[in-house]
């Protein structure tokens, strides 16, 4: 495990070893529930849980100019951390765990930003090593941008639905993508988010420590305000209207367009029987194929694999995007209408 | 297609094939990718291991196919079904097709054929004997055809190599056996990515999705120094060139651009990548799964071999992919367009009985334009 200085723990408290942080320090988890001095300490932990899913920064760090403000805000900062991940795994509520996660992984991109910022262009510097450890991908300083090879950006920067991320909207050199520090860290801030979840979601679940019942439930109970349902117009989406509209002209429709229109009807509950005749009008239509086809894609032939609808971004690849306002945003057609009540 | 047809074009493949099994290799790491074929008027049989030259002879001789395919990618397992022959990798694949280029010339040289009465028309909409508008197309690409397509490939060459690193001894361009090319990318750093992010690529290579941004114009606080340098790299560079014409013009059409609107931007955007960008079939370097006509082998839908193009300025498929030997046949040709191969014109013919050499029968016939007398 890298070794992390002071201010390093603070910031990246996710990087170090819960376990043998307390154990240094000289505290037990159960001291926490029932020590008027570190019971502030829990609360505090609450209120970071809490600051996280509102997504808002009433959480008050003791970080300044990315450094600890004084000797005493170092444990409170590593503490509070530790035990927000105890109480997250206490109250088992995955929307809190995923919201705590995400908004843990911004604050760290901040300080991370502003650490790969003041480097010279030593590669073994913290900040690019801190990349290395967590992310197993080796970037480069290079002038006023920080270089990373073309197929770590990628893998990465498909979890962005930001046309700013497509790789075509990036400098690309010599199998290089070039980015400044800000958009270096974020690249990775899903992958921070899945991490430091994974830190939550590994290991069983601890019994109860007496003290933190209340805040237990506390947090059960505020996390009902996530709990939310849908409504859907009903409506189809333009890229299946329009794929509909070609097969009824008797038009062909590329295969990837005849997989697009099967997989959406097959996942808003239409049967075989019911799709298969959208297909008589094209120039090649087969009864017998089409069939097989359809019940290789519903999962009911073959290798009983139930085929997904492809995603907007692919789609749009596939020329067979023709998004409208109305789309709002979405990233799959199935998303299309779908509003939350 | 008639069993007379069929058992021509077979006798003419087998006969190809056994004299030419110098030009059919296994690819490296035969025994990890999947094979599968198809004979004439018959589905598919994929999932196929082979494990060298030697087996894939084998399967010529005893199927005798239309067409033979293998994977671009690699697998532990490449006989079980898709979801258990355990994927680890694949080479990239770029299809360039003379089909997609939009090209003038194509019309010239494209006939429907009426799937209800076999009617041979120029007519793209309907059936001009019986009004029947299902129609299939079929091209005799040109000499501008093959060129515009040759200058695809060289395109794509110079991003793979000037962006993407690769190298180009790692460049493999074949001629596909009809209307284009294949370009084969080996031991890039990208053998092991999946469909997405060779989707990425693909928008990469062709210029798509590019937002003003990239290129300098801003909706708000414009900067002339954001626009890009006429020897920067990268599309930024290719932008400026394409755009600015020249280093002295540069300044005067920044003025221009900024006096003209973020989404007036975006159309000239839109113009730049579809002159500058790579005509690729992204279908086809986004599938992980596909199989590939084997190289050395003959693509039935033109009775031409695909072929590896070792001097791609020179190739000329109508001479160097046209491999059936010259004995004459006697067919009944329904071929409006003039056609060359082997230096030898042929055509234009109107529902007439002529006796021609093998290859060029067999490329009618395959074209569904002749039958056998």
């Amino acid at each position: 495990m890298l070794e992390l200085g002071e201010d390093e723990k603070a910031k990246y408290p996710f990087m170090a070893d819960a376990g043998k942080y307390l154990k240094e320090q000289g505290f037990t988890l159960e001291q926490f529930g029932t020590d008027p001095d570190l019971i502030p300490i829990v609360e505090k932990a609450y209120t970071r849980i809490h600051a996280a899913c509102e997504m808002n920064k009433d959480y008050e760090s003791e970080i300044i100019q990315n450094q600890v403000s004084n000797t005493g805000s170092l444990p409170r900062e590593v503490f509070s951390f530790l035990l927000s991940i105890v109480l997250l795994k206490l109250t088992g509520i995955p929307t809190l765990a995923r919201r705590f996660a995400l908004s843990e992984s911004m604050r760290a991109e901040g300080f991370l930003t502003k650490d790969l910022k003041n480097i010279s262009s030593d590669e073994n510097e913290l900040p690019i090593k801190i990349i290395e450890d967590l992310f197993s991908i080796k970037i480069k300083k290079q002038g006023d941008f920080f270089i990373i090879p073309v197929v770590d950006y990628i893998k990465h920067s498909v979890h962005f639905h930001e046309r700013e991320w497509k790789l075509v909207n990036r400098h690309v050199e010599n199998g290089f993508v070039y980015l400044k520090a800000d958009k270096m860290v974020r690249l990775f801030r899903i992958e921070l988010g899945k991490y430091i979840n994974s830190k939550i979601s590994s290991g069983k679940k601890p019994s109860m420590i007496p003290g933190f019942e209340d805040i237990v439930e506390r947090l059960i109970s505020y996390s009902k305000k996530f709990q939310s349902s849908f409504v859907t117009t009903g409506e189809y989406p333009p890229c299946i209207k329009h794929a509909i509209e070609v097969l009824e002209k008797g038009e062909n429709l590329p295969h990837s367009g005849r997989f697009m229109l099967a997989t959406f009807l097959l996942s808003k509950e239409q049967s075989v029987e019911q799709i298969a005749p959208l297909f008589k009008n094209a120039p090649d239509y087969n009864e017998r194929v089409t069939l097989y086809q359809l019940n290789h894609l519903a999962g009911t032939s073959g290798s009983g694999t139930q085929y997904s609808c492809p995603s907007c971004e692919k789609l749009n690849t596939q020329n067979l995007c023709f998004a409208t306002s109305e789309c709002d945003n979405i990233i799959n057609p199935l998303q299309f209408g779908k509003k939350r009540k | 297609m008639q069993a007379a047809e069929i058992n021509f074009l077979e006798d003419s493949f087998k006969k190809y094939y056994f004299e030419h099994f110098d030009l059919i290799r296994v690819p490296e790491r035969t025994s990890e990718r999947e094979f599968g074929y198809q004979k004439f008027n018959s589905g598919m049989t994929r999932h196929i291991q082979i494990k060298d030259d030697k087996e894939l002879h084998l399967l010529f001789m005893q199927n005798v196919p239309s067409d033979v395919y293998c994977s671009n990618a690699y697998y532990t397992f490449p006989n079980l079904p898709m979801n258990e022959k355990d994927w680890k990798g694949a080479d990239l694949i770029f299809d360039i097709d003379a089909k997609d280029l939009n090209l003038p010339c194509r019309e010239i040289h494209t006939v429907s054929i009426c799937n209800e009465c076999n009617n041979v028309s120029k007519n793209s909409i309907q059936c001009s004997k019986c009004n029947s508008t299902k129609l299939e197309k079929k091209s005799l690409p040109c000499k501008n055809c093959i060129d515009a397509s040759k200058t695809e490939v060289l395109k794509l060459s110079e991003v793979l190599v000037d962006d993407l690193a690769v190298t180009k001894e790692n460049i493999q361009v074949y001629f596909s056996g009809n209307e284009g090319f294949h370009v084969y990318v080996y031991n890039s750093q990208f053998q092991e990515i999946g469909s997405r992010e060779r989707s990425e690529l693909a928008d990469y290579i062709s210029l798509r999705g590019a937002i003003p941004e990239t290129f300098g114009m801003r909706k708000f606080k414009q900067d002339r120094t954001a626009f890009p340098d006429f020897d920067e790299k990268g599309w930024q560079g290719r932008f400026a060139k394409q755009v600015f014409g020249s280093k002295s013009k540069r300044s005067k059409i920044i003025t221009e651009l900024l006096a003209n609107s973020y989404s007036s931007f975006q159309k000239t955007l839109d113009n730049v990548s579809e002159n500058i960008g790579v005509k690729i079939d992204p279908n086809v370097t986004i599938d992980i799964h596909r199989i590939f006509r084997l190289p050395g082998s003959i693509n039935s839908k033109s009775g031409l071999v695909k072929i590896f193009c070792e001097n791609l300025f020179k190739f000329d498929p109508y001479v160097e992919a046209s491999f059936l030997n010259n004995d004459s046949v006697e067919v009944i040709a329904n071929c409006p367009i003039e056609f060359k191969l082997k230096n030898k014109k042929f055509g234009p013919y109107n529902n007439e009985k002529v006796s021609i050499p093998t290859f060029a029968a067999v490329y009618m016939i395959c074209k569904k334009l002749a039958k056998i007398a």
